[in-house]
This record gives structure tokens, C-alpha cells and sequence, in this order.
């Protein structure tokens, strides 16, 4: 059977897999539409959290920039796993223990403001507008290369598949659902990993081989590959470009964005019991940890393989005539280019002037098998698990964004009296619309999907974290403190990415490191903007009026697991 | 109020600041301090196939932020205990 049928096949199978569950598990449990982990143990809320959060960033693209950056990769892995420590420490179970649904439910009532809630409502919306971008082009990639057409094409049938799946569909996100998806997304993962591991290395485990020798040789894999960047003009694989100051802050936008979003958040109101909550966070760790320490090993086999298919064994180029067949599949998607500059009808690929290969980096994780010639139904196995680790980041994604429109804003704040029915309306045109945006933004992408990606942590390092943990660890901290902190980190972060990356307008200045602050990359900026955060609510609360006692004593509430009730809905 | 007094109440939140303040330090040290600002320290010492301070950035400090989760759970479970403020 030819790949194209294979894919078909796969990423068929897997949908009906997920449509059988969200049917199954909807009949049993209409009751329970907010409280989805009534009856699910704090293992399969951590398994459900786990595919919500790893998202086409983590899947498709993470593996990919790592194998280009190297040492500069490890923002990610320390980044996006970091933050968790964080949120089971710090947020989780007070968050519980308050027992409202959403962020801005927690602010607005923390704050006793109407004004924080409709801050914190266009945070959430700005955030997660900013993540599901990075998704729709993680899925466009997959579409592209897969069913053979350019990836604007594929950015649409990805969009078209989203809006079925998650506004008509599965809006509920239901956790056995993102349970099935974490088992495909994690098994599609693996497969290649442990074949790819096993040829260069000989040990089945990717993340042994990482520290082995390549297999009939005395060299490690890393120091052959310091080694073969040092030819080719590359900074070495285990040192990297960026300066610490950068490294540093990126990492830490991401820790503390990990902890601020909101549709990771979300979960954690849901679980039964405070301690299900600290439970909770400790699992879905531990099922993120399994993909996270595996996709630097990958990145180490893609780049070895890479490198070494193009340039062929002996770094002297390969002829034209003798292209791979993976190179030539992505050269139809136009993510592979090839310019013979010298002429010589050979393809070569270094970091400096002899370079002729213009490779786009969100495709090696799809590439990696082809690369290693696995079997195809690999190839179609890890095609499946990239649209499932999109699909079910995406639909956590736009029930956050619908939520925020039709409960925070409209029926909180503007029309109190909506009925449940058209409540429900808004919420579907919201989803919709933020599809049409999100679809926007794929196909016009302010950078590589998980650089996109890392801009939403930088806004939600910059507001919500912040906030909210001087909401619980801070009595004092009163509302205009809290609302002048989130806008002037937001406003600082937004600002800074938008005069280097101009998202919507011309980059005011261009994004070079003599330009930033600090030596700072708009990626890492979120870490300044919560500092700002801070210091600005800090400030704000000594001079303005002192919090009311009922909130104090709301706040000394939440500090103590006992007498938390089931979360309630207004 | 589910403590006895108000002294109660702050004990136990002082023995939570205490422990989370702790285990954030290991945190820290583990991520930022090992693989970040003593990387080029710790890349002198080799382990297998590994740089010591790219293997804290690539894979042990992901490792120890689990165990961190788990070692937070265990000693809160038994801080609400003795404090009384567990769940039924």
C-alpha cells in the first residue's frame, strides 16, 4: 500500500477511535458537563491534560528546532516542563479549593472588580488566539506533506477539520477522548524514535542512545556531532548561539506562560479534590516528561541522519541525479529548497557561504522516518499522532476562547440575562470566528510554529501568573494593584513583540540582538513583563485603598484543602 | 475556620511556605543553576556520551522536576494531617 493510502488509513482509524469515545463517554455523562473529573482518577486527568497540553508545537516542531539549535533547544524541554513544578506548588490546588471554572471567574472574584475580570477576559482571549495560530500551522504541515498539496491548502482542510471536530463535535473536551489522543500522539512518538535509536546507536532506548556511541564506531553521538558542525560552520551542537541573558529569560517566560495559561489552568478546577489537584499536575508530567526527554534525542538522530543523507558519508555533497526520496517529497511542498549556487550538480548543506539548502524546520520530526527510510505505515503512524496532538490542543483551546466570550464577557459582564441558548450560540460563533483568525495567522505566520507558540506563554508569563499568585500568597494585594500590573506587562510584552516581529504591521526595528534590551529576544520578553507585572502591582497597592475584609478572609480560605465543595457553576 | 486558632492556621501555612520555598530552590537550581548558569562549569565533566551541564538542559532537570511534583504531594498530604485540614 502507497504512504497516501497508509495516511488516509491511519488518521481515518484514529478519528473514529475518538468519535466512538466522545459519543460513548457523552451519553453517560451530560450531568457532568463542567465537573469532567467527577469520576476520572487523577491518572487519566493527568493523561488528558498531558495531550490537551502537547500540542503540534511539542509534536511536530519542538524535535525539529531543537536538531537546529542544539544546546538552544533545551529552552523548550526546561521551559515547557519547568512550568508544571510551578503550577502544582503555587496555583493548583488553591485554585481548586476557590472552585470556579474559569481565570477570569478567579480574578474577577479575587479582584472584586468587574474591570480585572474584563482584563483578565482579554488576556485569555489574546493568549490562546496567539497558541491556536500555532497549531493551524502545525496542522497545515501535516496536510501539506501528506496529502500532496501546498500548505496554504493544507492550512485550510486543517481549519476545516478543527471546526467539525471541535465546534460542531467533541467541544466538550471530553477527557476520555484526550486520553485515547495521548496514547496515539505518544505510541506515534516512539515507534520512529526507538527504530531510529536502535540504527544509529543500537540501543532501543532514544534516550541511552543520546549519550552512546554510534553504532561500529568509539565516537559518541554528540561529540560526532560537535564535530561535523565544526566542518560545516555551525556553532557546536551541545553549545549553542544565544547569549545566557536570553536563554535564561526565554526559559522562564515559558516556566512561568506554562503556568498562566489558561486551558492548562482550566483543568486543574475540575478534578475532585484538592489533592487530586496536586495529584494531578504530578502525572501529567510524568506523561509529559516521556515525549519531552525523548525529542532532543530525536533531535540528535534527525540532525546526524540529516546531515549526513545530504552531504553524503564523506561531507562532499550528493549528486542531484541521486536526490533522496524525502528530500524530493518536501521539495513539492516548498519546504525543501535546493539552489546549486556552485553549479557542481551536487546538493550540499553547511552553515556557512557553501550552503545551498533552504530546509524548513517544523518538518523534521514528519521527515525523520522518511529520513531513515522506516516502513510507511511509520511514516503514516506519526501523521496520525501530529493531527492528534493538534486536535486536542486546539479544541482546549477554542472552548477557552468561546468561554471567555460567551460566560466571562457577555454573560458576566455585558448581558446578564442571556439565556443558556444563545449562550451557547455565542459560544459556537466564537469558535468559529477564532477559527477563521487562527487560519488567518497559519498561513500568514509571524515565525515557525513553536516560536508562535512561545509568544502566548510570554503573555500569559507577563498577566496571569503574576496575578494570580499574588492572589493567593499576597492578602494586601487589592484590585488596582492587580489590574495596573497585568496591563502594564501585557502592554510592555505586546508592545516589545510588535516592534521587533510586527505581527499585524512593519517591524519598527529589525529583531537582531544589538537591538534588544538586555540582549533579550521578543521570545523571553514575558519574564521582563511579569517582573514589570509585579513591581507595578506591588507599587499601585501601597497607595491605593486597602483590600475589603470579606476578600481577606476569601483568601485564607482557599490556603487550606479542607471544605472544598464540588466546583460550582453561577 | 477548620483550625483550632488562628496560630494554627499560621503554622501550617508557614510549614507550606517553608516546603514549597524548599523544593523551588531545587527547582531552580536544577534548571537555571545547572543548565543555564553553570553550564560551561559543568560541560568540563563528562558522563557517558553526555556533557554533564547539556544532559541538566536536555534531560535531568526534566527528571527532577517530576520527582519534585511528587515529593510536594507526599509532604503536603501528610502537613494537612497533622494540621487536621485534610479532605474527608
Amino acid at each position: 500500500m502507497d504512504l497516501k493510502m497508509m495516511t488516509y488509513l491511519m488518521v481515518g482509524l484514529t478519528f473514529v477511535l475518538y468519535t466512538a469515545i466522545a459519543i460513548w463517554a457523552r451519553a453517560g455523562s451530560t450531568k457532568e458537563f463542567y465537573v469532567a473529573g467527577g469520576g476520572v482518577s487523577p491518572m487519566a486527568n493527568g493523561m488528558a491534560t498531558a495531550a490537551d497540553w502537547m500540542s503540534a508545537a511539542s509534536f511536530i516542531s519542538m524535535a525539529g528546532l531543537i536538531s537546529f539549535m542544539g544546546y538552544d533547544g533545551s529552552v523548550y524541554l526546561m521551559g515547557w516542563t519547568g512550568g508544571y513544578v510551578l503550577l502544582a506548588l503555587c496555583l493548583a490546588p488553591y485554585l481548586r479549593k476557590f472552585g470556579k471554572f474559569t481565570v477570569p471567574d478567579f480574578i474577577g472574584d479575587r479582584y472584586y472588580s468587574q474591570t480585572a475580570r474584563t482584563v483578565a477576559v482579554v488576556c485569555a482571549i489574546l493568549i490562546s488566539f496567539t497558541y491556536v495560530a500555532g497549531q493551524m500551522r502545525g496542522v497545515g504541515v501535516v496536510f501539506s506533506r501528506f496529502l500532496e498539496v501546498p500548505i496554504d491548502i493544507g492550512v485550510i482542510i486543517g481549519m476545516a477539520v478543527v471546526f467539525f471536530y471541535a465546534v460542531l463535535g467533541g467541544m466538550k473536551g471530553i477527557t476520555y477522548t484526550q486520553v485515547a489522543q495521548y496514547v496515539v500522539l505518544i505510541f506515534a512518538y516512539l515507534v520512529p524514535a526507538i527504530f531510529i535509536s536502535l540504527m544509529i546507536t543500537g540501543n532501543p532506548i532514544p534516550q541511552l542512545g543520546f549519550g552512546s556511541t554510534i553504532e561500529g564506531t568509539d565516537t559518541y553521538l554528540l561529540d560526532k556531532l560537535d564535530g561535523l558542525s565544526q566542518e560545516l560552520g555551525f556553532a557546536l551542537y551541545t553549545d549553542g548561539t544565544k547569549s545566557m541573558a536570553d536563554v535564561f529569560c526565554i526559559t522562564a517566560a515559558l516556566m512561568v506562560g506554562t503556568a498562566g495559561l489558561p486551558h492548562v489552568i482550566v483543568r486543574f478546577f475540575t478534578v475532585p479534590r484538592v489533592r487530586d489537584a496536586r495529584t494531578s499536575a504530578g502525572w501529567a508530567l510524568i506523561f509529559i516528561m516521556i515525549l519531552y526527554t525523548t525529542a532532543p534525542s530525536i533531535g540528535a538522530f534527525a540532525r546526524y541522519n540529516m546531515i549526513n543523507t545530504i552531504n553524503g558519508p564523506d561531507q562532499q555533497g550528493t549528486l542531484v541525479s541521486e536526490t533522496p526520496q524525502w528530500i524530493s517529497n518536501w521539495q513539492k511542498t516548498g519546504l525543501i529548497k535546493h539552489e546549486d549556487k556552485n553549479g557542481d550538480g551536487k546538493m550540499f548543506y553547511s552553515g556557512d557561504a557553501r550552503n545551498e539548502m533552504t530546509i524548513d524546520r517544523d518538518i523534521m520530526v514528519l521527515a525523520n522516518p522518511e529520513i531513515a527510510k522506516l516502513p510507511n505505515w511509520v511514516i503514516a503512524l506519526v501523521a496520525a499522532g501530529a493531527i492528534a496532538a493538534a486536535l486536542s490542543t486546539a479544541a482546549g483551546l477554542l472552548l477557552v476562547i468561546s468561554t471567555a466570550i460567551s460566560h466571562d464577557l457577555l454573560k458576566r459582564n455585558l448581558m446578564p440575562n442571556i439565556s443558556d441558548k444563545s449562550e451557547l450560540r455565542w459560544a459556537r460563533g466564537a469558535a468559529a470566528g477564532a477559527i477563521m483568525v487562527a487560519g488567518y495567522l497559519g498561513i500568514n505566520p509571524p515565525g515557525f510554529v513553536a516560536e508562535v507558540v512561545a509568544f502566548a506563554f510570554g503573555l500569559a508569563a507577563a498577566s496571569f501568573f503574576p496575578a494570580i499568585v499574588m492572589g493567593i500568597f499576597n492578602k494586601k494585594m487589592n484590585k488596582e494593584g492587580a489590574i495596573a500590573g497585568m496591563l502594564a506587562g501585557v502592554i510592555f510584552t505586546v508592545g516589545y513583540i510588535l516592534y521587533f516581529k510586527g505581527i499585524f504591521i512593519t517591524p519598527l526595528a529589525p529583531n537582531k540582538p544589538e537591538n534588544w534590551l538586555f540582549g533579550i529576544s521578543p521570545e523571553g520578553i514575558g519574564t521582563v513583563g511579569a517582573v514589570i507585572n509585579v513591581l507595578v502591582a506591588l507599587t499601585v497597592s501601597k497607595f491605593t485603598k486597602e483590600v475589603p475584609q470579606e476578600v481577606q478572609d476569601l483568601v485564607e480560605q482557599i490556603r487550606f484543602p479542607k471544605g472544598a465543595g464540588e466546583a460550582t457553576h453561577h | 475556620m477548620a483550625f483550632q486558632s488562628s496560630d494554627q492556621a499560621n503554622a501550617y501555612w508557614r510549614e507550606n511556605l517553608s516546603l514549597m520555598l524548599k523544593l523551588l530552590a531545587i527547582w531552580f537550581a536544577v534548571s537555571f543553576g545547572a543548565g543555564i548558569l553553570f553550564v560551561d562549569v559543568l560541560n568540563q565533566i563528562h558522563l557517558f556520551g553526555f556533557k554533564l551541564g547539556f544532559f541538566f538542559a536536555q534531560q535531568g532537570s526534566i527528571y527532577a522536576f517530576v520527582l519534585l511534583i511528587f515529593v510536594y504531594v507526599y509532604k503536603m498530604n501528610q502537613l494537612d494531617q497533622k494540621y487536621n485540614v485534610h479532605e474527608e
